[in-house]
């Protein structure tokens, strides 16, 4: 039972340091010379690192809002979860807690999909995706599997 | 051949017609050649907002010790126009693809020449509309969910209320409310402590109903 529960909690913290790392550092394309992300576009020169903030375009902002409500879903998750540990009847369900989680994975999961589906009017067509955006893909099913796990889960004892 | 060109980022605002404005432009910096050989100078622009191949640049040339600055390319409505006059003529070939954010150039057959002067830096206008402000949007969605949030939040706690008062009102005996999720400033999550068995599960079948009907 308590080994179950570590692995909840391990599941959801993994799926919520992802998702830190995705936004924060957010590395979403990497060229030769540039790399561009959600805040800043950066570029190295002679003298360092040129980095521009993304001062306009309306669907880069709406992939950083998706972003931060994902982070701040999946945290409101992770304290509704510890305080109906405790709270719960016997025999309850996790609604709350999975609802969050869940809703904190559709946000990741349309936040990546905006940025796919834009990025070729951003960046130049010889940029990769970089390694935040490789961890945003990862973080929404490990976030959808969590909030499943938290709406199949039971309270015992 | 030591074309040192500055690393510009230009944001201007015109006052035109139609409202133009300078999107963030890369260019290389520092190139050495060859005599005889080609040199690429590699210009890629970048801009949130989508652009089209309608853009206007030209890449200009001012010699050291020069006042003025000759155009050696322009580009201008899907058409590449090259120097034929300057000391760039008959050298210059365009290699970019503005669809592709690319508006590079290529000099062909370096002179020694070509050492005295070095290209400035590049311009690049766009016409579009005015941006709008950064983080505006951002805030704005982020505030409405968790707005939308507080409200649903408050609609429960204010259904509950009501509802207990009603169930309260019938009854005659007196129990602290066992609260399910503590995640308001309360002080902390309460044990269940009611005597009726019959009232709590009542009263437990409606929340869950009201939060399936939410969902």
């Amino acid at each position: 039972m308590l080994l179950l529960l570590l692995g909840i909690i391990l599941l959801h913290v993994a799926g919520l340091v992802l998702l830190f790392v995705s936004t924060i550092v957010s590395v979403w394309t990497t060229g030769e010379t540039t790399t561009s992300d959600l805040w800043l576009n950066c570029t190295a020169a002679i003298d360092g690192y040129h980095c521009n903030p993304a001062t306009s375009g309306e669907w880069i902002q709406a992939v950083q809002a998706v972003m931060i409500l994902s982070i701040i879903f999946s945290c409101l998750s992770l304290f509704l979860f510890f305080c109906q540990l405790f709270t719960l009847q016997k025999g309850g369900r996790f609604f709350l807690t999975g609802t969050f989680q869940i809703l904190a994975s559709l946000f990741v999961m349309s936040g990546a999909i905006i940025y796919t589906v834009m990025s070729p009017q951003w960046v130049p067509g010889s940029d990769n995706f970089g390694y935040s955006y490789i961890l945003a893909w990862v973080a929404f099913p490990l976030a959808l599997i969590s909030g499943l796990i938290y709406v199949i889960l039971r309270k015992r004892e | 051949f030591a074309a040192k060109t500055k690393l510009t980022s230009i944001i201007r605002y015109y006052s035109m017609p139609e409202q133009s404005q300078a999107i963030m432009i890369y260019t290389g910096w520092e190139r050495h050649a060859l005599v005889g050989g080609d040199v690429r100078l590699s210009c890629s622009f970048f801009s949130w907002r989508w652009t089209s191949e309608e853009v206007t640049f030209s890449w200009t040339y001012r010699p050291d010790g020069a006042r003025d600055s000759i155009s050696i390319f322009h580009y201008t409505g899907g058409v590449a126009y090259v120097d034929n006059k300057g000391p760039f003529r008959d050298r210059l070939e365009f290699v970019g693809n503005p669809g592709r954010r690319d508006g590079s150039i290529l000099i062909k057959n370096l002179d020694y020449n070509d050492n005295v002067g070095r290209p400035s830096s590049v311009r690049l206008l766009v016409f579009e509309k005015v941006p709008i402000q950064a983080g505006v949007i951002t805030g704005a969605i982020i505030g409405v969910v968790l707005g939308l949030l507080v409200l649903i939040v408050v609609i429960y706690y204010l259904m509950r209320f009501l509802v207990a008062r009603r169930v309260f009102s019938l009854s005659v005996s007196k129990h602290g409310k066992k609260k399910k999720e503590g995640s308001q400033q309360r002080q902390g999550p309460v044990p269940a402590a009611d005597p009726s068995k019959v009232k709590a599960a009542a009263s437990e079948k409606k929340k869950q109903e009201s939060r399936k009907d939410k969902k």
